[in-house]
């Protein structure tokens, strides 16, 4: 088996999620190069991805990849396969690498799964797990031919250092596609500079849409402050404005791993337990008996937030007094 | 100016998996995918304001066509279902070519998709069909404006906001923080009945069968399994008993 990885990177630093995909490649025992597609600093970054298993690092940069759009990186992706005898295509999910898959699928008429948590060798064939149905049931799926693609879920696997050197290899398009004719013409980063941080916190409380109101997230925020927490928001939460962006867990916010994960009506939507999913101990609060947050917490507590969650504050505080 | 919105149908209220194939039961009662209204109701204020003639496109069995009168009533001047027992067991490839032909058919300036569906879909079609028409493409938009002779959306991404242009044609997956959805109003139902909804197969759109369905698929599904539990999870059903046991839970675990 030879994967190839796709090695996305923001901020200056390969995504967690896409090292952590090229741990599984070498776990599997499969030959495992990186590709790297970015801006002109983008090849600084290839020592991180040998140190975690690439024995080659594919480095495309210039000016032309340096905006975070697919299609460069699908010609990219497309031109490595089709040269370099890859049979599997790995992926860690993101707004970019989602679309990168889907074209990269048509491209090279392959077989794409996504929403993938694990993949094993059986048989000699790969077998990938999908959760389906409110992460109710996991479903195994197989490629009927290769090249194979694979997206995992945000977060699916830890990165493991290899020790490993990574061979760096330029990549120039070998064909002129006519370029892309998306332009991002502005740019805004989500305002990070409100309120504590939330990766690193110890303790999160996220308030979801059961909350009911802008009003009631002071249940989320008193709850934090007597846990020494900081207060997280689902993506409808944040969407209605009630939390800023800065706030927001889930597919398309933070990804947390708290010791402690309190939700506050968080009904538990797949894209958000991609945010959550590696909390050491969850907690929920939801008036809905079949939640989905409840497959994944520890305490399911399936009650009222208004009515339980000023109580369970007056019994910490008066605990904290004694 | 025409747009074809790319909806999915799937089975009204609680989605179901057939045990037998580890596929979606799509037997029963149907209704469109609500992540898809968005990129209706995207339509219709396209519509309502520079004008434009919406076309709702679905991929899917019977229960679909009825489905499809939601958006018919909403506002949107046509539908097209393509059903075609070839298309049974397509996978990502295969209904992205049913659709990707569908649309070629309708010559679309603007092909629109919803960014979620909440059967089990991924993040993955439209790029797919944008890839088969030639066409670019942007997910997770938020905001969309017709420049002229093309468009300029703002995408969501994990780090922040893009403000990106693409000429058209182009395709679009919105987000539901886009637009705020309607409701159809009586009038709107009672139009729905009489509006063109056309039922074309893998033929009509001259595709071959080896290309959808099962013998097109290049992915497939192997089992079920149910999931690992969360070891040790607690339900507490207990309103009056909550809080007490909120509180004991996290001092036992030393969380408090």
């Amino acid at each position: 088996m030879k994967v190839l990885v796709f090695l996305e990177h923001r901020g200056g630093a390969v995504d967690r999620g896409a090292l952590g995909v090229l741990a599984k490649a070498v776990a599997l025992g499969a030959d495992v190069d990186g590709v790297l597609v970015g801006g002109p600093a983008v090849s600084a970054l290839a020592p991180v991805a040998g140190r975690h298993g690439a024995a080659v690092v594919h480095v495309a940069e210039g000016d032309a990849f340096e905006p975070p759009l697919p299609r460069p990186r699908v010609d990219i992706l497309a031109q490595l396969v089709r040269a370099g005898g890859y049979d599997t295509v790995a992926l860690s999910n993101s707004v970019l690498a989602a679309d990168v898959a889907g074209a990269l699928a048509a491209r090279l008429d392959a077989g794409l799964n996504w929403d993938l948590v694990d993949v094993v060798v059986r048989g000699g064939a790969l077998v990938g797990s999908r959760p389906a149905l409110a992460d109710s049931v996991l479903v195994e799926v197989g490629w009927r031919s290769a090249p194979r693609l694979a997206l995992f879920r945000t977060g699916a696997f830890e990165p493991v250092e290899t020790g490993g050197a990574g061979e760096v290899r330029a990549v120039t398009l070998e064909a002129d596609r006519g370029g892309d004719a998306l332009r991002v013409v502005g740019q805004h980063a989500a305002r990070d500079d409100e309120g504590p941080p939330l990766e690193s916190a110890d303790v999160v409380v996220t308030a979801g849409m059961g909350l009911g109101g802008p009003e009631h997230l002071v249940l989320a925020e008193e709850l934090a402050a007597v846990l020494g927490g900081v207060v997280g928001a689902t993506r409808a939460v944040v969407y209605a404005g009630w939390a800023p962006h800065a706030a927001q867990i889930g597919q398309t916010g933070k990804t947390v791993a708290p010791r402690l994960y309190v939700a506050l009506g968080v009904s538990g939507a797949v894209q958000h337990k991609v945010g959550m999913q590696r909390a050491q101990t969850v907690v929920a609060v939801n008036s809905d008996p079949r939640a989905p947050i409840f497959e994944v917490s520890d305490l399911a507590v399936v009650a009222d937030v208004h009515t339980v969650v000023p109580r369970v504050v007056e019994l910490l505080r008066a605990r904290a007094g004694s | 100016m025409k747009i074809v919105v790319c909806a999915k149908c799937v089975p009204d209220g609680r989605a179901r998996l057939d045990p037998d194939t580890g596929r979606l039961d799509r037997s029963g009662a149907m209704e469109v995918n609500r992540f898809d209204l968005y990129a209706v109701e995207e339509a219709l204020r396209i519509k309502e304001g520079p004008g434009a003639e919406v076309v709702v496109v679905t991929v899917g069995p019977e229960p679909a066509a009825e489905a499809l009168r939601t958006p018919l009533a909403l506002g949107a001047d046509r539908a097209v279902l393509v059903r075609d027992d070839l298309a049974v067991g397509s996978d990502l490839l295969g209904t992205a070519r049913l659709l990707a032909a569908a649309v070629q058919r309708e010559r679309a300036d603007l092909v629109l998709f919803g960014q979620q569906t909440s059967d089990g879909g991924g993040a993955v079609l439209w790029s797919a069909v944008a890839e088969m028409l030639q066409v670019p493409w942007v997910s997770q938009v938020t905001a969309l404006e017709l420049t002229g002779g093309g468009i300029r959306v703002t995408r969501q991404t994990e780090v922040g906001d893009d403000d990106v242009e693409a000429p058209l044609p182009a395709a679009v997956a919105v987000t539901d923080a886009i637009n705020e959805l309607r409701y159809a109003s009586l009038k709107g139902k009672m139009a729905a009945g009489k509006k063109p909804l056309e039922v074309v197969g893998v033929a009509d759109l001259g595709l071959e069968a080896s290309a959808v369905g099962d013998a097109g698929a290049r992915t497939e599904v192997l089992g079920m399994t149910p999931p690992p539990e969360r070891s040790g999870g607690v339900r507490v059903e207990d309103a009056d008993a909550a809080p007490g046991a909120v509180v004991d839970f996290l001092v036992a675990r030393g969380l408090a």
